[in-house]
């Protein structure tokens, strides 16, 4: 049992950025536009946050709280930055949106790495918060529920990013299901032309999820350098993490609701071989399991052709109202 | 100034182009309130494209618009909607994931009125008023094509549009739905709203409308009463110059058996039947004609007979004559590329044109090869031979085009036509099938592809023609099929019936017992 | 004022007007004029980092031209990415996205290195040959996965491919432990070095890779442009559905490209690995995978002029890597910048294929 806690433990706090990364493309991709690029926008988000942490205790001698809302802002604001290039690009430059999202993985990537070195050298060597900042980060503690025993240490023991990302995917099923921009925004990634007509301002739509899901995505980089790495600059932070939320999109049949705990899953898979090791087996292995697994629903979902669990109608192709 | 004479919209001077292309040249429009007013024209005539201009996805070059006799501007369907105009696409826009009542209200700010309950009353409310039938719950992908259309007007009427613009709406209807439809565009012209329909149907101009606007060639000809007008003024008018509308029937000779269809059937991939246990023979020398709404199997029956849609029973024999030899060989089962390997001659010239008889991207030299592009030996394609034909192609139908090498994209309607009939029909066919094949065409190229069918008749040639104007179906065919929801639902000689019997039998309301 | 006015002012400034078709001249004066936007956006960087734009420009010129040995790094870089290019370029021509090529090019690497382990003893020219070869085949098949489930079922390649890439990464990382892989006398997660036997031969200081790359170059055109397999992608890329009426097997072209595509990515891990690096790792494929596919894209697929693409990013790539030694500014700059000039290049051919109609006056031909 308590390996199993353990497990959980490790699995949430593991799927966690992953799952952020997710939410943000779950939203660009619902507006119809499938943005590759959330490896970049990851990286953009982790070194904006770190950098924004740091900068914050440097010249305002903010530690703690206000130095972890700085990051959370500054995260937010790179992978929004990433996003709206894109977004230029593909609905007001119409360029094709495979190889815009690809170029902004690389712009990303270089982006984060650049900056990463850049503020390392001006920190003379590498980059650390102060353990204040850390702490911020650190798991919470919610008194007597985070006592209670099993369930306490399954829901109340996580950082407050965790909860972070369980009210945005819920926030997120709400605003799709049952509000009536979530309504237009669902009618504009399936066909921008019906939205159009009636009266949606189909590229507004358009600009602000790709923005939106790419500072969501930009808070999934910045939890890699403040949670997973412990509030320093590591090279190549984000290793394919950005990849492992494209894949967990299609895991959870862009479903928000279903990411939750298709993101557990995925956080599962990815420390199965610390809990479950099996002799003989590598963790090599253990690691292809989230991709296989994404390939596995791929595959299923073609099969099946369902038209309530399939990727939004008009998402990778761009939306002209005068192209005739 | 009289109630009638009020009018709701007024467009002067309007223009509006696309590149080239001179859509719209100063063009006047008014609209009365309370009229059923039509909008005839022929294809590429800008009808659609005024209309469009009018609902505000396109925008003018030049011109005002005055609604109630007030100077607006419009620049996008919201700011239509919000002057009460309501149109109704050609292509339903509709998002096929949505319900019923989510698709109603879509773009629409929230409020009291559009929650739920409250909103699934309201469309029932307009439902019953005006005659419709429409459940608000439903998902728009389990909806038939009629019912969409349902939808859509209930759309605009759930905004409180009081002039409706409707974009060949008959195209996709049975008659009798026509006539449905027709009753409740009365319905609503006694509730004072005003209507445009976009149509080139001349009956359907006579049978429901007021007034008719004319336009030709992104002009306006004139507004008439259409009490003042007849089939002949009305074609003139949108012609140019007199036509006869009367399409040649020459006597088949020679019938000579070429194909039998024995209980064919095919399923979707999600378990529906497309083709039901469908029978006919189809003869050497004859037009056999296919009747029936748009999706009741006529795209799966050419499909199968080429090869191209799986068949689950029953056997296709194509009769030919090899050596003197009469043999039938059994065409279900095979792949087209086999069909073609076993020099089974048979041309098809599908409904989509540039989406599958064609590659649109593709100069003419590279789609003339298609379907013989394997014929020489060694790995490389032969562009020469090829590029003969295209030429010989162009020479002998007339085909206006740059060159060879221009994109078949660029040619118009008419001119990609004749290039892919002309294709099929170089190939020497021992049957032709052709699917709508004047879609889209005006009244010249249409009674060119006409003449260029009975041509091949004449040649003793099997000629399969799938179309969806019964009058023109009514004219040209020997026989006549009619295929409801898959089922072969008669087999009737068009001289000897009437329009509204075929009605009921692509309906599914009668059924004619089909004999051999 | 009417209404009217009011809608002269809510309507957009300027409008776009497709354009039919674009004159070399033209795509070549609008690329011309992004480089420049995009350099110029990358000094304002630099001079905000406290350098000299121009100097810093001046030694990428320099690591790229500068020595012969620079050049030859240059070339080295390129022939990778100009044979990646085409390999994706392959599947687009299509419409299908191949961005695996990362994936495809690791497993080339694994295959090339499997007969460098296994086949000690086979002499070397043979050797060279079957190390190609099987590079190719693997990876090959490898690709052909995706595109027969593309082909029976029409399931997502985008994302199969993208997914296969990071398969193709962990079978390294798990070789990279395996006894006879990893290097002798270490504990590291390497695999050990190319024998001499087993690396290819130079010519003009550079391994013969540039050689095989051009020499694909006009094998990929006439393939492309000349043989009936070329004229078969390009209907099915434009129409599954024409593609079938004409008696064309969609699924078997499907899957045979996809085998080429695979087959060139593959060759690129052989080229990697007994060309540049002299042994595999995770970097064999260095991104290029994903860097490729915006070559081929700004190339429209033409192996020509991906030639010179190909070259370009190399010399960024190249450029910045002297920048760091002579400015220390960090390589990664390569990314960033590469990144930053993809983009200027992308947004450009909005200029290509469009014209802007300004507000107020009437378009006519």
């Amino acid at each position: 049992m308590d390996n199993f806690v353990k497990f959980i433990n490790a699995a949430v706090l593991a799927g966690t950025p992953v799952l952020l990364g997710t939410l943000g493309e779950i939203l660009t991709e619902k507006s119809g536009n499938l943005n590759l690029g959330v490896e970049g926008m990851m990286f953009m988000g982790a070194i904006s946050g770190l950098a924004g942490a740091w900068f914050a205790e440097q010249w305002f001698n903010w530690s703690g709280v206000p130095a972890a809302l700085i990051a959370l802002l500054i995260s937010f604001v790179a992978g929004a930055f990433g996003a709206l290039m894109y977004a230029f690009l593909t609905v007001t430059l119409r360029a094709n949106q495979n190889v815009t999202g690809l170029t902004l993985a690389i712009f990303g990537t270089g982006f984060g790495n650049f900056f990463g070195e850049l503020l390392g050298k001006r920190a003379g060597g590498f980059v650390t918060v102060t353990a204040h900042t850390k702490d911020a980060f650190a798991n919470l503690n919610f008194g007597p529920l985070s006592k209670i025993p099993v369930i306490g240490r399954l829901f109340f023991s996580y950082n407050w990013l965790v909860y972070f990302a369980v009210i945005v995917a819920i926030a997120l099923h709400l605003f799709l299901k049952h509000t009536r921009r979530g309504l237009n925004l669902r009618s504009v990634g399936e066909s921008p032309a019906t939205a159009d007509a009636a009266g949606i301002n189909v590229n507004l739509y358009k600009y602000l999820a790709t923005i939106i899901g790419g500072g969501i995505c930009g808070i999934g980089g910045m939890y890699m350098t403040m949670v997973t790495t412990g509030g320093i600059w590591v090279h190549n932070t984000i290793r394919g993490y950005g990849w492992l939320a494209v894949a967990l999109v299609i895991f959870a049949t862009w479903s928000p609701a279903r990411a939750l705990y298709c993101g557990l899953i995925f956080g599962g898979l990815m420390m199965l071989r610390l809990y479950l090791p099996i002799p003989g087996v590598p963790q090599q292995i253990y690691d292809m399991l989230p991709y296989v697994a994404t390939i596995l629903v791929l595959i299923g979902m073609s099969i099946r052709q369902s038209k309530e669990y399939a990727q939004p109608k008009s998402s990778g192709l761009n939306y002209f109202r005068e192209e005739r | 100034m009289t109630k009638e004479d009020k009018l709701a919209i007024r467009m002067r001077h309007i223009s509006k182009s696309f590149g080239k292309v001179q859509a719209l040249q100063d063009v006047d429009f008014e609209l009365k309130e309370g009229e059923i007013h039509a909008l005839l024209g022929e294809n590429g005539s800008g009808k659609t494209t005024l209309m469009n201009i009018l609902s505000g996805i396109y925008y003018p070059d030049g011109g005002e618009i005055q609604i109630m006799d007030q100077d607006v501007a419009i620049c996008s369907p919201k700011d239509a909607f919000g002057l009460g105009i309501g149109m109704i696409h050609q292509h339903f826009k509709l998002v096929d994931v949505l319900t019923v009542a989510e698709n109603i209200v879509l773009g629409l700010p929230p409020s009291e009125e559009t929650k739920r309950k409250r909103l699934n009353q309201t469309i029932r409310d307009i439902a019953s008023r005006y005659g419709f039938d429409i459940k608000p719950e439903s998902k728009i992908y389990e909806l038939s094509v009629s019912e969409k259309q349902t939808v859509e007007i209930i759309k605009v009427l759930y905004r409180g549009a009081n002039m409706l613009i409707l974009d060949e709406p008959t195209a996709v209807l049975t008659p009798q739905e026509t006539e449905k439809l027709f009753t409740i565009l009365r319905a609503m012209k006694a509730d004072n709203k005003a209507i445009i329909i976009i149509t080139h149907k001349l009956n359907e101009v006579l049978a429901v409308s007021d007034r008719v606007t004319i336009l030709r060639k992104g002009k306006k000809i004139d507004t008439i009463k259409t009490s003042d007008a007849n089939r002949q003024i009305l074609t003139e008018m949108m012609v140019g110059r007199k036509v006869d509308l009367a399409i040649d029937r020459p006597e088949a000779h020679d019938r000579k058996l070429m194909l039998q269809v024995n209980q064919v059937t095919a399923v979707s991939s999600d378990g529906r039947k497309l083709l039901d246990r469908v029978s006919f023979d189809a003869y050497g020398g004859e037009i056999l004609g296919v009747a029936g709404i748009s999706g009741s199997g006529q795209k799966e029956l050419c499909e199968a007979i080429a090869g191209l849609c799986p068949v689950v029973g029953g056997s296709i024999l194509f009769e030919s004559e090899i050596n003197g030899v009469r043999v039938a060989e059994n065409l279900v089962g095979q792949t087209p590329e086999a069909i073609i390997n076993k020099g089974i001659s048979l041309a098809f010239v599908p409904e989509d044109r540039l989406g599958m008889g064609l590659v649109a991207s593709h100069d003419m030299v590279d789609n003339v090869m298609l379907k013989n592009y394997r014929d020489n030996k060694g790995p490389f394609v032969d562009r020469k031979t090829a590029k003969k034909t295209a030429e010989q192609l162009i020479d002998a139908l007339e085909i206006v085009t740059p060159g060879v090498k221009t994109p078949i994209r660029q040619l118009s309607g008419g001119n990609v036509q004749k290039v892919l009939l002309g294709r099929e029909i170089i190939s020497n066919p021992q049957m032709l099938m052709v699917a709508y094949p004047v879609r889209g065409l005006d009244i010249n190229a249409s009674f060119t592809i006409y003449h260029l069918l009975n041509e091949q008749k004449d040649k003793g040639v099997a000629v399969i023609f799938v179309g969806e104007d019964l009058d023109v179906l009514m004219d040209i065919s020997d026989r006549l099929l009619v295929l409801c929801q898959g089922q072969v639902t008669g087999i009737v000689d068009p001289r000897k019936t009437t329009k509204e019997h075929i009605g009921l039998l692509m309906s599914g309301a009668e059924r004619e017992e089909v004999g051999a | 004022m009417s209404d009217y006015a009011s809608c002269e002012i809510k309507r957009p400034l300027v409008r776009m007007v497709r354009r039919p078709t674009a004159s070399l001249l033209h795509r070549a004066i609008v690329y011309f004029i992004a480089l420049i936007g995009a350099l110029l956006t990358g000094a304002l960087l630099i001079f905000i980092l406290g350098h000299n734009p121009l100097d810093v420009y001046v030694s990428m010129v320099q690591g790229t031209f500068g020595r012969a040995i620079s050049f030859n790094e240059t070339i080295k870089v390129a022939v990778p990415l100009l044979v990646t290019g085409m390999a994706v370029a392959m599947a687009f021509r299509m419409r299908f996205w191949n961005i695996g090529a990362e994936g495809q090019i690791l497993i080339g690497g694994i295959a090339s290195t499997a007969i460098v382990i296994y086949g000690q003893n086979i002499p070397q020219l043979p050797k060279l040959i079957l190390m190609g070869l099987a590079a190719m085949l693997a990876a090959g098949l490898y690709a052909a996965i995706p595109a027969l489930f593309k082909a029976k079922w029409d399931t997502n390649e985008t994302l199969f491919t993208l997914m296969m890439n990071y398969i193709a990464l962990q079978l390294i990382l798990f070789l990279q432990y395996q006894k006879g892989w990893q290097k002798e006398r270490t504990s590291f997660p390497i695999i050990r070095t190319f024998s001499p036997d087993a690396r290819l031969p130079r010519v003009y200081g550079i391994h013969i890779g540039w050689i095989i790359a051009l020499v694909l170059v006009i094998l990929y055109f006439i393939y492309v442009k000349k043989t009936k397999h070329g004229y078969e992608v390009s209907v099915v890329g434009e129409s599954v559905n024409t593609a079938r009426y004409a008696g064309m097997n969609v699924g078997k072209v499907i899957i045979r490209t996809m085998f080429i595509s695979g087959a060139l990515a593959g060759l690129v891990g052989f080229i990697q690995t007994a060309g540049a690096d002299g042994t595999l790792g995770e970097g064999t494929s260095g991104g290029m995978g994903y860097t490729a596919i915006t070559v081929a894209w700004l190339s429209k697929m033409n192996s020509i002029a991906m030639v010179f693409v190909s070259f370009f990013i190399a010399m960024l790539d190249r450029g910045a890597k002297s920048i760091q030694t002579s400015h220390g500014i960090p390589a990664s700059a390569a990314a960033l910048l590469t990144g930053l000039i993809l983009f200027f290049m992308l947004g450009s051919e909005f200029f290509i294929n469009y014209k802007l109609v300004f507000r107020g006056r009437a378009y006519h031909g």
